[in-house]
């Protein structure tokens, strides 16, 4: 009995662990999308966020006197300011200057994950090391340290308690997200200036506002996802962050842009990005030859697009995207 | 020392592009009074009122609030004047609830539950029905339209303006909207309706001032007006419509309409047991309230709406031959050799691109000619040039996009097109809508020429004087039902009047005592 | 009961934005070339902030990078040419506003094609009939993989867009796969160059230069591409569909059939670059063949507003500034990552998507608009 229990908490532990940086990056697109800003520019976010916090945290690492509070504070901060910075880019020119936003979008995503890479690259340059990644490793078993009396508590301890704080963080924003979405006056007025900017507009809300700010706040959820995918892989290596940007907007669909189902989706993605590594642990007498983890890696999408078309079927009016996604607004238009 | 006006606007001019829309306007508005803001379409009347209601921004031009002068440069800025406007098209979001709807945009506590509440003690003070719940996409116009009012009240503005609040509205609801204004009007309320309709006008308001081509005319006291005085001061002076009719020749059935039935995307029946019979050589008008079917009706005759029940046929002029064209696409039907042009409602949306040339909007109908994979150019030049010519487009050339043009000019563009077809039928909805009396004036003989051609032409219009006058016979449709037809020669303005509002009586009866 | 305005003076707002009624085109290009020459600023004083290198040199070498030699220049112009026909494959799709952003995915599954083609068919059919079947299963793949949420589109209205991007990565898994199936030695996902030594299935050479043929079968594209889209009834149906549906029905045109027969050309088109990436470049298929065109010719076609000859002009300065910025950082007096071209280009980029609102917007400044009431 315990020994399925040790495989259901090893499974979902990996699944969250997995999902978490798609989960950041999903919250983060979704209040992007509900003010009607289709931001595919979130791969590049994401890397931007993470470079910013890895390169913190690596010189941090190398100053005389350390601090466990720093450690963790600085890279964070850093990590939201670097995401931040892309926000505003992307902002500017789709909101201020009213650019075609998939257009901007793309270009968001090369140009950071080209910051993203650069900077890896030009560290690893700057010290000298023979690896091919930026190891923060004392950094990074700092963000994973975790409950010291989880395991002690039995099954439902370690089911509870035994993550990562980034990964209680990650929750608990989301779950923010969903709550200011649907119950509050600003979630109601974003959600508005998504639907119909006009009608928000006439209605006596700051419409761009909202877009800056949302869009603003969205990237900086989606840099902490970044952020956390260097910790758990202890650094940066070049290109391996944008999958999971691309991931975290599929699971906006999938999550039919509610940021609290998007918890559950993340972790569904998690498991299935990693079920084929898993399988060997589970020690089922199921054999997949190797090489078919590619085919695994493909269910997410796979799944998304089920779910897209069967939302674009059924015709729930609640369901489908934001109305005004992808589209520019400006008030004097006739 | 008297007291400062609610509203005043001071030589407000505003400009699209090389349009005027607005030039030198002044109002005056005061507190415990209606004021009707009268124009034909295209008078400038909503804009203005959109300027107001921080929409649009003024070139030039000042606006006062009680004697005070004030910036409007975002509908923020106008509520906080108390100014409340109900437009025309609706400023709702479809998948929120009519209570999320009305606190949109509001600032304090957010507590949906009680907006409820008040919503709907709001709703029973005025006598309206309101579910604060129901999402506004499974709502019924007159429902959301509710929502917009209430929305006004709820904020407690003091200024309202309405847009053509009636044209969507049946005559008892009408009449429920009328009362509440005046409740209002006693509180103290400064209102603005706009309308273009006379017997509302004098019904409703107590000073009605008079637009005409975005030019302001002047003020008048609802009571020394009458429908002349108005209509004169809104078409300039009074235009003797001095139209030739001549008598149809040999009229033989051309088109068959039998028992239409139609429902729109919202599911609500718009058609309902609709037969009439467009002849040959003979104008029919289709009189009606905006948004009665007309619509819907020529749609489907072109084969764009679907039809539920009923027949449509054709009557070939040359075997006699009777061509079923229901549920056929527009491609069907020009595949049967039927030569039906339409000059549809929405210019720029439906019936040319606006962002194409005049060359290559004379192709939309002709370009599949030929079996060339390839364009072929030279005869839509040579029409476009045609055209230019013989209409009087004003443009800088044939390969200048549409768009840019102006209405009138637009549907020149259009109307030269439908006719160079040389079609059999001719359907027309609203082709004067917006245009200046000389443009107008073309499109009647274009329409007239047509006729004694022995083209069947079916002409949807709005202004009852051009219907008497240009038509041969009139059908008069309300609610999406056909009310009466008449002889346009004989008929009067209160007789069609009539036939209209008696209609929507009929067909929503059983709404409204639901 | 009335609330009174706080402001004691009136406040007007400083400037508002109008939209442009049309603008010559030489000062829109001039814009444009404004916005470059700001963009090439910007990047020089980062480059120096950053890296301390002298942009000057920096970009003395980016020009010595990209034509620096004939070996280069060959390069640039056959990225170009690969560049352009990914740009000429979305662009009928686009102006007809089916946002296909699933370009990778379509050249994806063309180049997996044509790899098929080139393992399954060498030796066993005469090498005309094996660029037959390689071209054929290119255009194939790549039309299929576009026409699948391009049915969902016509029929159901699912977001394209969206679709489009998963699409991408089931089709690059796929790519992941085969490399594994497919490698030589089992476990390293390399396949190879294919035919190394016989070169069946290769790109023939045109006059001794390999990077001929490529670029001239881009150039009859794009002319066709041209002819096309504005002198063919296709052409002009897409046209309407993309701007106004209404107007498409009105004249009857089947709405459906041209977005499926749209995105089919698009597909196949993505499908065929997937075939000169294999056939005429790499000669083998690696989870990058892609190299990002798919997302970069997005930007190509929508900075040429979708006409195939200015297309020729944005690939061309993408390639230009991505090649030279590479070279940059192999040159010896600099030290740059060639992961500098990427921020290069995409600084540009971004400044020439801003400047686009320039062209299309006029920013009224009150007092400047006074003065033109009183001129007029």
């Amino acid at each position: 009995m315990s020994f399925i229990l040790d495989k259901i908490i090893y499974v979902l532990a990996n699944a969250i662990n997995n999902g978490m940086p798609i989960l950041f990056g999903s919250t983060g697109e979704i209040i992007t999308e509900k003010a009607g800003h289709l931001n595919l520019g979130i791969p590049g976010v994401m890397a931007v966020g993470g470079i910013s916090g890895v390169v913190t945290a690596f010189f941090y690492q190398q100053s005389a006197s350390k601090n466990t509070f720093l450690m963790i504070l600085l890279p964070l901060l850093a990590t939201l300011l670097g995401s931040l910075v892309m926000g505003l880019i992307y902002c500017f020119l789709t909101v201020t200057l009213r650019a075609n936003q998939n257009v901007t979008g793309l270009a968001l995503t090369t140009f950071g994950i080209g910051i993203g890479n650069f900077f890896g690259a030009s560290i690893i340059k700057l010290s000298h090391s023979e690896l091919t990644s930026v190891r923060i490793d004392e950094t990074s078993k700092v963000f994973k340290a975790t409950l010291p009396f989880a395991s002690k508590l039995g099954f439902i301890g370690e089911l509870l308690f035994s993550y990562r704080f980034l990964v209680y963080a990650g929750i608990i924003i989301a779950l923010v997200c969903a709550y200011v979405l649907k119950r509050t006056r600003v979630g109601l007025h974003l959600r508005a200036v998504g639907e119909n900017p006009a009608t928000a507009d006439a209605a006596g809300i700051n419409v761009n506002k909202y877009k800056y700010v949302s869009t603003c706040v969205g990237s900086m959820i989606a840099g902490l996802g970044g952020f956390y995918y260097c910790i758990d892989k202890n650094g940066w290596s070049n290109d391996n962050i944008g999958p999971f940007g691309w991931l975290a907007i599929a699971l906006v669909i999938f999550a039919i842009w509610r940021p609290n189902l998007a918890i559950f989706g993340s972790i569904l993605f998690g498991l299935l990005l990693n079920l084929y590594d898993l399988i060997p642990a589970l020690e089922l007498n199921i054999k997949f030859p190797h090489g078919y983890d590619k085919l695994f890696k493909m269910v997410p999408y796979i799944v998304t697009i089920v779910v897209l078309i069967i939302t674009s079927a059924r015709k729930k009016r609640e369901n489908q995207p934001p109305a005004s996604l992808g589209l520019s607004y400006f008030r004097e238009d006739r | 020392m008297e007291k400062a006006p609610a509203i005043e606007l001071k030589n407000i001019t505003k400009t699209f592009g090389r349009i005027v829309a607005n030039h030198n306007v002044n109002l005056k508005v005061n507190r415990g009074e209606i004021m009707a803001i009268l124009g034909e379409n295209g008078s400038g009347k909503t804009t203005l009122m959109n300027m107001i209601s921080g929409i649009y921004f003024p070139d030039s031009g000042h606006i006062f609030i009680d004697g005070k002068e004030v910036v409007i440069a975002s509908p923020k800025d106008s509520y906080k004047y108390g100014i409340g406007m109900i437009h025309q098209h609706f400023k709702l979001v479809d998948v929120l609830s009519a209570a999320e709807n009305i606190v949109l945009g509001l600032h304090g506590k957010y507590n949906i539950k009680e907006a409820s509440r008040e919503v709907a003690r709001i709703a029973s003070l005025y006598g309206f029905e309101i579910d604060p719940a129901k999402k506004i996409y499974e709502m019924s116009v007159s429902e959301k339209q509710t929502v917009e009012i209430i929305k006004v009240l709820y904020r407690g503005a003091d200024i309202l303006i309405l847009d053509e609040p009636t044209a969507v509205l049946t005559p008892q609801e009408t009449a429920k909207l009328f009362a509440v204004l005046r409740r209002m009007k006693e509180d103290g309320k400064a209102i603005v309706i706009i309308t273009h309709k006379l017997h509302e006008v004098l019904s409703i308001s107590d000073r009605v001032a008079v637009l005409r081509k975005g030019e302001y005319i002047c003020t008048l006291e609802t009571k020394d007006a009458t429908e002349a005085s108005l209509t004169e001061a809104m078409v300039g002076k009074k235009v003797a419509l001095d139209i030739d009719r001549a008598d149809p020749v040999d009229p033989e059935d051309r088109l068959i309409v039998k028992d239409l039935d139609c429902i729109n995307r919202e599911g609500a029946k718009v058609l309902d047991d609709v037969s009439f019979t467009a002849r040959s050589g003979e104008i029919l008008g289709i009189a009606g309230i905006a948004g009665s079917g007309q619509r819907e009706l020529l749609e489907a005759i072109a084969g764009l709406q679907h039809v539920e029940s009923g027949e449509i046929t054709y009557k070939d002029p040359k075997t006699g031959k009777a061509e079923n064209l229901r549920d056929k696409t527009p491609m069907q039907i020009r595949q049967l050799g039927v030569r039906l042009s339409f000059v549809p409602e929405d210019r720029l949306g439906m019936g040319l691109v606006g962002s194409m040339d005049i060359i290559d909007n004379m192709m939309l109908r002709s370009y599949r000619k030929g079996k060339s994979a390839f364009l072929q150019r030279k005869e839509p030049r040579d029409l476009a040039n045609e055209i230019i010519k013989s209409l009087e487009v004003v443009t800088p050339s044939a390969t200048t996009p549409v768009r840019r043009l102006s209405g009138g000019n637009v549907q020149k563009v259009l109307v030269g097109r439908e006719i160079a077809a040389t079609p059999t039928v001719l359907m027309a909805a609203y082709p004067v809508r917006g245009l200046d009396i000389n443009s107008s004036y073309m499109i009647y003989n274009l329409l007239n020429q047509q006729k004694e051609r022995g083209v069947a032409v079916i002409f949807v219009g709005e202004d009852l004087d051009v219907l008497i006058d240009l038509c041969d016979r009139i059908l008069v449709i309300g609610s999406g039902h056909v009310t009466g037809v008449v002889d346009a020669r004989t008929t009067t303005k209160e007789e069609i009047g009539l036939l209209m509002t008696k209609s929507v009586a009929h067909g929503e009866g059983g709404e409204l005592n639901g | 009961m009335v609330k009174s305005p706080t402001e004691k003076k009136v406040r007007e707002p400083l400037f508002h934005i109008v939209k442009r009624d049309a603008i010559p085109w030489w000062k829109a290009w001039l814009i444009r070339i404004a916005a470059v020459l700001i963009a090439l600023v910007v990047v020089a004083v980062i480059t120096l902030v950053m890296t301390g290198q002298d942009p000057i040199e920096m970009y003395k070498a980016m020009f010595d990078g990209a034509v620096g030699n004939s070996t280069r220049t060959w390069n640039l112009l056959q990225d170009t040419a690969l560049l352009l026909i990914v740009g000429l494959a979305v662009t009928p799709a686009f102006k007809m506003r089916f946002w296909n952003i699933g370009a990778q995915g379509q050249i994806l599954v063309g180049c997996l094609a044509t790899t098929f083609c080139m393992r399954t068919f060498t030796g066993k059919v005469p090498t005309a009939v094996l660029f037959i079947l390689m071209i054929a299963f290119a255009l194939i793949a790549g039309a299929v993989w576009a026409l699948i949420p391009g049915i969902f589109k016509a029929y159901l209205n699912t977001n394209e867009t969206l679709f489009t991007l998963m699409m991408n990565y089931i089709a690059l898994n796929l790519v992941a796969f085969f490399c594994f199936r497919w490698s030589k030695n089992s476990g390293n996902d390399v396949i190879g160059i294919i035919n190394r030594s016989s070169k069946t299935g290769w790109m023939p050479d045109i006059a001794g230069n390999k990077f001929l043929l490529n670029i001239i079968i881009v150039a009859v594209i794009t002319v066709a591409a041209f002819v096309y889209l504005k002198y063919s009834k296709h052409g002009y149906e897409i046209s309407v569909v993309g701007e106004s549906e209404n107007t498409a029905r009105y004249i009857g045109i089947n709405v459906k059939h041209v977005i499926i027969r749209t995105v089919l050309i698009s597909g196949a088109l993505c499908g065929l670059a997937g075939f000169l990436l294999v056939s005429g470049v790499h000669h083998t298929l690696t989870t990058d063949v892609e190299g990002g065109r798919g997302f970069t010719a997005i930007i190509v076609s929508w900075m040429a507003h979708f006409n195939p000859f200015y297309m020729i002009l944005t690939s061309f300065l993408i390639v230009f500034l991505e090649k030279g910025a590479i070279q940059v950082a192999s040159a010896k007096n600099l030290q740059l990552d060639d992961n500098f071209s990427d921020i290069v280009v995409g600084i540009i980029i971004l400044f020439i998507i801003g400047c686009e609102f320039f062209i299309n917007y006029r920013i009224k400044f009150k007092s400047k608009d006074k003065a033109e009431e009183a001129r007029e």
